[in-house]
């Protein structure tokens, strides 16, 4: 190892009009090693990566790779300079092979076998070299979400990228698929590659990066040396105060059923079967949690919950059968039975973006009588109650008049946690409470819905956070392919297994896979004592 | 953080637009040899100078706010409504219908129900292509400019066939009687000593055009009806979410767009011409759009475009009255303006964005 940076970043500043995404950031990562950066939702990261890539340009600051100045102007320039990037959301064309896709942008001429052949050769010598198994001649849409994203890494590494930027590589795979992610990542290290992890995830940042940087509000508040840190540090910095990272409950008290699901079945406009046969029951007093990787039908179980899919088979309220199909299956009626519902989607469903903060308040409850006037809506009314809801839920800035588009996630989460909470429901259908949300109000969303879990009230939580599935729930179903796998009780399960149920993989069906997750887990467990000892 | 301040928004992207198809204009008329400022003063002085002017400013304004609020309403739900032209024409077979065969004894009275058949009239033939669009998905620009054209051939039908008075020639129906004479503004505003308004169109239909930007500023605003639409027009996924119905959004803002459209019939059928004729609407169903688009789509905004493009109207009339420029000069200057506020607003918009962001620049 030379002293020689890899790739060193000097003063970098970027402005979008008002917001400065970042302020004189500097950076050092040394060849061969993994280095995170974490932050919160806009604190700067996914930017500070567009500039390394060319995607925009900086205000002010100098980019070194391999200790020469190198200028980026575009996502060309930054192939050249031995940069590869894997998106969050994969840029591959779905119909296109594995091979097709790799060699998409470097094809060697107008021909295409010959590039086509040199690209097999290639990736059936990366395959070897970093477990990057893919079938070359397999179709993009019939890959799964973790094969799809070796793809991305193989067009990096087939561009002879040396220093490679991930950005939230996990958000979308399976526990086991995020591990054998790292096993690729700790491979491509071993072989002198650099690597840039943008997470907001601590516990991954300790698991597999040698250095961490963390930013905060587009400034850059500390880099350590990830053995030297630990997560409750690191949280720390990227909020700027103490954090809870532990969900401090009581245990559940859990009364009658509420919510009772009998063989619910959904097939949506494309004819796929979406839900195939659920049967669940929430009681009052206690939180469900669904877990499951993304697209498994955990949406669409919240969507006909919350009355806006149709759907067939049978589920009770409080005892009472509810229309399913019918004229009177709406969001309406299943407010009326008091089911209040924080959808996954808080932008697109939750909220009308454009709205001030004391109109989305009242979204979904406008019919109330409470909140007419005679003919009009009682608009007075509704604003005095929003600055009453505002201030109970802390939310900043606490303007009613405000666009809901101007708030930060947090803060979006926290007006519809208002108005659904506020509404003192049977039960709460909850759906990603803490997505894009910042460490800082996960802990206050949290704490919500336990206080209305211990108030006596019934809670359906889904979410693809497996931490916030563990310590938020009271029981556990997992959800794959449209399927409840298995129910397990939190205090007697952990991510292996629930990783393996999420996967689909159940212990009478598959012994060898279930093996095959145990030599993996022994194998991190060895290379954590290896890089420890 | 918004871009601009909402007054930069609502004033100055149209105010730029509109010196932009000025100047543009200007060019124009210096292209055929003719003086850009005589015309322009002979445009104000013909549609802004004088009385009969204004009499004939306002008549076309009329027209305009209520198809640009037809636009305007079916925008909020997120509709592009093009067929306020054919709502107006048979808005229009309401009011003749009305009008000659109801015996009625006072025009206050006629008014108000004459009101109710444009709308009604105007609202049916909306609901067609809103009920498509809601179950069926059938895109609403398209439906609604073909019922354009099927509503130009009903009226064609008839006026032709069944509204014709026995021997004359003309395609149009008998006149109206004579109790359902709406009260013009010479009739209304002329003293004994001094005639305003002489021979101009304008008529008590304007006030009630007023009326309807009043009425649809509450329903946007006030209204849960409106609060929904609103709802429905940002966000469809959302409004499911909330229980809000999609189908009866698209089918209740679209009924109430026709319904504008039809009234707009009142002032050129019942106000003006006091009996059908073929071509009633003018093109003034279209010009609603841009009406709209500049107006954003707002009551207020809408009146005061509105007013601008009656304006162009009258005086575009005046220029082809006392100079060289051939009347189809001025349907491209009215085209210029229709281009710049409507279709190019982006144009202005961004520049304009750009320069109020390193303003705050500055200041922060």
């Amino acid at each position: 190892m030379t002293d020689t940076p890899a790739i060193e970043l000097k003063g970098i500043s970027k402005a979008f009009g008002p917001v400065q995404a970042n302020k004189d950031i500097s950076i050092r990562v040394m060849p061969g090693t993994i280095h995170g950066i974490i932050g919160e939702n806009g604190a700067g990261k996914s930017t500070l990566m567009s500039i390394l890539y060319g995607f925009y340009k900086a205000d002010k600051g100098e980019i070194f790779i391999r200790g020469k100045k190198t200028e980026i102007p575009d996502s060309q320039a930054a192939i050249a300079a031995g940069i590869g990037m894997v998106f969050q959301h994969f840029k591959l064309v779905q119909n296109f092979t594995v091979l097709e896709n790799v060699i998409l942008g470097a094809e060697d001429g107008a021909l295409l076998r010959p590039s086509l052949a040199k690209a097999r050769d290639v990736l059936k010598h990366l395959a070897d070299e970093y477990e990057l198994q893919v079938a070359p001649e397999a179709l993009i849409e019939n890959l799964s979400v973790g094969h799809q994203q070796r793809v991305e890494i193989l067009k990096a590494l087939y561009r002879e990228a040396d220093i490679l930027i991930l950005d939230e590589p996990t958000g979308v795979l399976t526990p086991a698929e995020a591990d054998h992610l790292f096993r690729i990542l700790d491979n491509l290290r071993k072989e002198g590659k650099t690597i840039i992890l943008i997470t907001h995830k601590l516990r991954e940042i300790m698991e597999i990066t040698d250095t961490v940087s963390v930013m905060r509000r587009g400034e850059m508040t500390a880099t350590v040396n990830t053995s030297e840190t630990d997560p409750a540090q690191l949280a720390e910095l990227m909020v700027g105060r103490k954090v809870l990272l532990r969900v401090d409950k009581k245990p559940a008290e859990p009364k009658q059923v509420v919510l009772e699901v009998e063989n619910l079945r959904r097939t949506d406009s494309k004819g796929v079967e979406r839900l195939k046969g659920i049967s669940l029951h929430v009681r009052a007093g206690e939180i469900l949690g669904i877990a499951g990787v993304a697209g498994n039908g955990q949406s669409e179980l919240l969507e006909v919950l919350g009355g806006y899919a149709d759907a067939t088979g049978s589920i009770r309220i409080n005892g009472e059968e509810i229309d399913l199909t019918g004229k009177h299956s709406d969001g309406q009626s299943r407010r009326a039975r008091g089911i209040a519902h924080v959808p996954e989607d808080r932008q697109h469903e939750g909220l009308i973006m454009p709205f001030g903060a004391w109109e989305n308040l009242v979204f979904g409850y406008h019919h109330d009588p409470e909140y007419q006037s005679g003919m009009l809506m009682d608009n007075a009314g509704i604003r005095e109650e929003a600055a009453g809801k505002m201030e109970r839920f802390d939310v900043r800035p606490p303007n009613p008049a405000l666009a809901a588009r101007n708030f930060s996630g947090g803060n979006q989460q926290k007006l519809v946690l208002a108005r659904e909470i506020e509404r003192n429901p049977d039960l709460l259908l909850v759906g990603q409470p803490t997505r894009g949300v910042d460490i800082g109000a996960i802990e206050f969303i949290h704490q919500r819905i336990l206080q209305l879990r211990d108030a006596g009230k019934a809670i359906l939580l889904v979410s693809v956070e497996l931490d916030e599935i563990l310590s938020m729930s009271d029981r556990i179903a997992v959800m794959f392919d449209g399927q409840i796998m298995g129910e397990r009780l939190p205090e007697e399960t952990d991510q292996a297994e629930l990783g393996l149920l999420m996967a689909g993989v159940t212990e009478q069906t598959d012994k060898p896979a279930i093996d095959a997750i145990n030599e993996q887990l022994e194998a991190k467990l060895a290379r954590e004592e290896a890089r420890n000892g | 953080m918004d871009r601009m301040p909402p007054w930069a928004d609502a004033v100055l992207v149209p105010l730029f637009s509109l010196v932009l198809a000025a100047i543009l204009s200007a060019l124009v008329i210096l292209a055929i040899g003719e003086s850009p400022t005589q015309a322009f003063w002979l445009m104000v002085d013909g549609a802004l100078m004088r009385s009969a002017g204004w009499g004939y400013t306002l008549y076309y304004a009329t027209n305009f706010i209520f198809t640009g609020l037809c636009v305007a309403v079916a925008f909020h739900a997120r509709m592009f409504n093009i067929g306020g032209e054919g709502q107006a024409m048979i808005g229009g077979l309401g009011v003749a219908l009305a009008c000659l065969f109801i015996p009625f004894p006072h025009w206050i009275i006629a008014l108000l129900f004459v009101t109710v058949a444009a709308g009604v009239f105007g609202a049916a033939w909306a609901l067609i292509p809103a009920y498509l669009q809601a179950t069926r998905g059938s895109h609403i620009v398209i439906t609604t400019i073909m019922f354009n054209f099927i509503a130009a051939a009903v009226l064609n039908y008839f006026l032709v066939n069944l509204l014709r008075p026995p021997g004359s020639m003309d395609p149009a129906t008998a006149n109206f009687p004579e109790a359902t004479h709406l009260p013009t503004f010479q009739e209304m505003f002329s003293t004994a000593e001094t005639t305003l308004f002489r021979g101009s169109p304008a008529n008590v239909t304007f006030f009630l055009a007023i009326a309807a930007c009043v009425v649809v500023w509450y329903l946007i605003w006030r209204t849960r009806l409106g609060y929904e639409i609103r709802a429905f027009g940002h966000s469809e996924t959302a409004a499911r979410y909330a229980g809000i119905s999609p189908v009866r959004i698209t089918v209740v803002s679209m009924l109430i767009s026709g319904a504008l459209a039809g009234m707009m019939a009142l002032n050129t059928t019942m106000g003006e011409a006091e009996r059908l004729v073929m071509n009633a609407t003018e093109g003034a169903g279209f010009i609603g759009i841009a009406v709209a688009l500049m107006g954003r789509s707002h009551p207020v905004g809408v009146f005061l475009a509105a007013l601008l493009f009656g304006f162009l109207y009258q005086g575009g009339a005046e220029l082809a009255l006392w100079t060289d420029i051939p009347r189809e000069l001025i349907v491209v200057i009215q085209a210029l303006v229709i281009l710049f506020t409507g279709a190019l607003d982006n144009m202005v918009r961004m520049p304009l964005e750009k320069i109020f962001l390193s303003l705050r620049r500055k200041e922060a």
